[in-house]
């Protein structure tokens, strides 16, 4: 049976657009009113602002629409399903009991503006997790409004930027490494600067040659992930700390990989001056199908008077509250008190762990990636030779003698049941396939994975075709990108008749 | 660890296949006066009984027993129970961003319902698939008027949110931009005349919010006028977006002059927890011709190689991980499973269903603002018509406010923590989930 036929038949595998589904008059919420006196609405409301219906939003019934949403789960990848080897993005197990915490009733329904003496316990979560956080990270403070990584990053380098300013000179430029995440860049303009790009040496690591080279005194810091995104440990990192700190400039640090390091070493003890975590990949918050996250920010106590306010303190009898009065603060990132479904969640998993767990989970990452890169070495070509931690990147190098390309392997990757590893980044190597199976796999599932790679490359020589017209499996094949940017529709309208609004 | 499948045996059976003769090998090349060498400082591990018993303790502490009248973008409403079911489906939650279409056409296709919605709700052509929160995405529809414009200077009405506007100084701050204010009038409306005076050709933008902070509708359409007049940009923020269950969005005019340009908000009100402030889910929506100019991320709709349609990430030549430094936008991780949660919500609401609520909180709101007017000494400020929130300055705030709390009824936000000149004032928010009850009994502390 082909996948049209597949598509054509199954209801389950044609679920059409909520908007293409009900039919007026149905209903899936009823309000029933209050009972208290009304009035006209056009006594309360002038008239020609108020609409008079809202064109093309469907009428389903409470049954339809748990069946159209059932439908769509139906064809997404999830950790729970399998092995989601995604390469930066620590795909680990989400522990059930954290959903069940968030959600606890004193938690979710808590709003934001009540008094400081009727949140005690949220604040109490807040700045247990802060001080989790400073401790595994070896910083001093820590602010946990960021909504994610890169809202995190942006929060850093702004203080960066407070940090010289307040020297008397905001400095121009930001060094960032060829192999760090777009991301990096992309903040370093936000905050202001221009992002001066460092390249890598033939080990994957930083080049202190180059560095030396554009280091100058409009330097106002350097943005290092570590292990980077290769999975190197950038081993000179106290050396170019040092060298940073020479010239007045701030080390940053993309801590998106800590998960290689939890209870091993601290960015604290190597010259960090700022960095952000991920506590959706780290600590184990759910990805949610591309957020929400949370990229707390922790600094070392000279960048501490410009963190956003507010902060917590805890008071001399251990209750906490919010202190506004920052006055070289950088200021407010974001509405409130941060992602606080996430921060509940986050020292769930921190305290389920204690020190030791920690510890195991991140040397189990490390572990299992070792484990995925000596039995894929030899079928697929190592981009850097050095030893790496918690992932491990490769090239489709051999593969491509064959024609057959990275991208050909991730989708042939998904009919042997896998979601495929981040591919096509870091762009220092052509090519990428970027692995990182997490703690949480168990060896048989890192060796049907493999198992899995290991076919692939013998199909890429003796089936070629058959991979680059992978997947075979799913609902629906591969999507033609270019075409859907280059006339992109963005929305559903209704089919002719006037347009929507 | 129990979530770690690795037992000793495998450990050792792994180790011994890649050559290595300890996990600690595995970490040479972290230099040992780099490694830390000691456990962490942490508190000890917890079994899950004992962690649930911390965290219920933790919870309890939070008063939830109060009645709140509290509002200001965050939002009480009710949640049908489908929401939480259906997002807590590990196919949705345990997914990550669909960069891999075949395999995430659930989340592609629910995200693109999203955006549909909220192009629906704003009357704008396209909507983005979320930014972190309203905040941010007030700050990055002011980034994008810039872009747009080539310009530098914003009028912002002192009537958007605060910290809505706290973090749009933040992100403009360091970009060489600056954020002026606009005064409110008595009715609670942006200062039209003080708008009019200030537009020139530098203005990139006027900002405003609508509903207000003080809860009261802006006339947005007439607001965009003077600023198209100008070649300057109107971005309006949404933060209650059940409003729009009955009030025009900013883009639904055929009269292109008094149309907004940027529309953002946050759409927590549809099925998404108050949770402290956070997760929320923020959106921005604009013209069909600046698609291009949108931050973050945009589902698309396509085909794959069948012919069959399919959903997939598109115009990603915007973001930061092909145009890095370039990009419209750092964000990459965004609210999905929050944008999901309005999803669910809107589908469930219907339009039928979001008419009930909107016009429940517009009626409550009003009656429970008449009756503050008739039975209490306070005095009711602005006299704009609103959606669920409205300001009132309380006669002897010290002892109104200690003798509600003390009833366990915390009667709203007072506003001088952000407006000197509104000292005494409270800002009330009454919605569908307040019950007559709740009403009798802030208005019987009130009155006392
Ligand atoms: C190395 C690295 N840095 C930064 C980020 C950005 O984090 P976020 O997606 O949470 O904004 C990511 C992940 O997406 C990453 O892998």
């Amino acid at each position: 049976m082909t996948r049209r036929d597949r598509v054509a038949r199954h209801a389950s595998l044609n679920e059409r657009l909520v908007f293409e589904k009900g039919s007026p008059g149905r209903r899936g919420s009823d309000l029933s009113a209050a009972d208290f006196p009304r009035r006209e609405l056009s006594e309360l409301i002038d008239d020609e602002l108020v609409r008079d219906s809202i064109d093309g939003m469907p009428s389903l019934a409470e049954s339809e629409v748990v069946r159209h949403f059932t439908r769509l789960s139906d064809w997404n990848y999830h950790v729970d399903l399998g092995l989601y080897p995604l390469g930066s993005c620590t795909m680990k197990y989400n522990p059930k009991v954290n959903e069940k915490i968030a959600r606890m009733d004193g938690f979710a329904d808590l709003h934001p503006y009540l008094p400081e003496s009727l949140v005690q316990g949220a604040l109490e979560v807040q700045k247990r997790l802060e001080e989790c956080l400073a401790e595994i990270t070896g910083m001093d403070r820590v602010t946990l409004q960021p909504a994610a990584g890169a809202h995190g990053e942006l929060t850093g380098l702004m203080m960066v930027r407070a940090y010289h300013e307040s020297r008397g000179r905001g400095r121009r430029s930001i060094l960032v490494p060829d192999s760090a995440h777009g991301t990096n860049p992309a903040s370093a303009r936000i905050a202001g600067y221009e992002a001066v790009h460092v390249p890598s040496n033939a080990k994957g690591t930083l080049d202190l040659d180059a560095l030396d080279r554009l280091t100058n005194p409009d330097v106002a810091g350097i943005m290092v992930t570590n292990p980077n995104t290769l999975g190197i440990f950038e081993g000179e990192i106290a050396r170019i700390a040092e060298r940073m700190h020479a010239i007045g400039a701030l080390v940053y640090m993309d801590g998106a990989n800590m998960n290689a390091m939890m209870g091993v070493a601290r960015p604290g003890d190597f010259g960090v001056d700022v960095l952000h975590l991920n506590l959706h990949k780290t600590f184990s918050t759910p990805h949610g199908g591309g957020g929400p996250g949370a990229g707390p920010v922790a600094v070392k106590d000279a960048l501490a008077p410009f963190l956003p306010a507010p902060l917590i303190e805890r008071d001399g009898d251990g209750r906490c509250r919010l202190d506004d009065e920052r006055p070289e603060s950088i200021g407010r990132v974001k509405a409130f008190h941060g992602q606080f479904g996430m921060h509940s969640r986050a020292l769930a998993y921190i305290l389920a762990c204690g020190p030791n767990g920690l510890r195991e989970a991140s040397e189990t990452a490390v572990l299992n990636a070792a484990y995925v890169r000596s039995k894929l070495e030899g079928a697929y070509h190592l981009a850097y030779g050095a030893p790496t931690l918690h992932e491990v990147v490769f090239s489709d190098r051999f593969q491509a003698a064959h024609g057959v390309h990275v991208m050909d392997i991730a989708k042939r990757l998904i009919d042997y049941g896998f979601h495929p590893p981040t591919i096509a980044f870091p762009l220092v190597v052509r090519g990428a396939i970027m692995i990182e199976p997490t703690e949480t796999e168990s060896r048989e599932e890192l060796d049907a994975f493999i198992d899995a790679m290991l076919k692939i490359a013998r199909e890429c020589e003796t089936d070629p075709d058959r991979v680059r017209s992978a997947p075979h499996t799913t609902r629906v094949g591969r999507v033609d990108e270019a075409e859907a940017a280059r006339k992109p529709v963005l929305r559903w309208r209704p089919p002719a008749g006037p347009a929507a609004n | 660890m129990r979530y770690i499948p690795a037992s000793d045996a495998d450990r050792r059976a792994m180790l011994s296949e890649i050559g290595k003769n300890s996990v600690r090998q595995l970490f040479d090349s972290i230099p040992d006066t780099l490694q830390l060498g000691r456990p962490l400082d942490i508190p000890h591990a917890r079994d899950e009984w004992s962690l649930l018993e911390y965290f219920e303790r933790l919870a309890g502490l939070n008063r939830r027993h109060a009645v709140s009248f509290l509002g200001a973008g965050v939002y009480p409403h009710r949640i049908p129970a489908i929401v939480d079911d259906l997002v807590s489906r590990s196919e949705f939650y345990t997914a990550y961003t669909p960069y891999q279409p075949e395999i995430a056409q659930g989340t592609l296709q629910a995200i693109f319902e999203f955006q549909t919605y909220m192009a629906q709700l704003t009357g704008m052509d396209a909507a983005n698939a979320s930014l972190y929160d309203g905040s941010t995405a007030l700050a990055e529809g002011v980034l994008m008027a810039h872009r747009i414009t080539g310009r530098k200077r914003f009028l912002c009405a002192r009537s958007v949110h605060p910290e809505y506007r706290m973090v749009v100084e933040t992100y403009s701050k360091r970009l060489g931009l600056s954020l002026e204010t606009v005064g409110f009038l008595d009715n609670g409306r942006v200062d039209t005349e003080d708008l009019g005076g200030r537009v020139d050709d530098d203005v990139a933008a006027v900002v405003v919010q609508s509903p207000n902070v003080f809860g009261t509708i802006e006339d947005t359409f007439a607001l965009a006028e003077p600023a198209h007049r100008h070649g300057a940009l109107l971005v309006v923020n949404i933060a209650e977006a059940a409003s729009l269950g009955v009030l025009k969005g900013p883009g639904m005019t055929d009269t292109a002059s008094r149309r907004a340009d940027i529309v953002v908000g946050e759409a927590q009100s549809f099925g998404v927890p108050m949770s402290f402030g956070g997760p929320h889910v923020g959106f921005v929506a604009t013209g069909r011709e600046r698609v291009r100019q949108l931050p973050g991320r945009l589902v698309g709709e396509g085909r794959d190689r069948d012919g069959n349609r399919a959903f997939v990430l598109t115009l990603a030549a915007r973001e930061q991980h092909i145009r890095r430094e370039k990009a419209t936008s750092n964000i990459c991780t965004n609210q999905s499973l929050c944008a999901l949660m309005s999803t669910i919500h809107l589908a469930a609401l219907g339009p039928a269903g979001l008419r009930d609520l909107a016009l429940e909180n517009v009626q409550k709101a009003a009656y429970v603002r008449r009756r503050i007017a008739s039975e209490t000494p306070h005095r009711i400020l602005f006299d704009g018509a609103r959606f669920n929130e409205f300001v009132v300055r309380l006669d002897d705030f010290e002892g109104t406010w200690e003798r509600l709390l003390a009833e366990g009824v915390v009667a709203g936000l007072p506003l001088v923590r952000w407006f000197p000149e509104l000292e005494d004032a409270l800002l009330v928010c009454v919605t569908e989930q307040h019950s007559m009850e709740h009403v009798d009994r802030l208005l019987k502390g009130l009155a006392a």
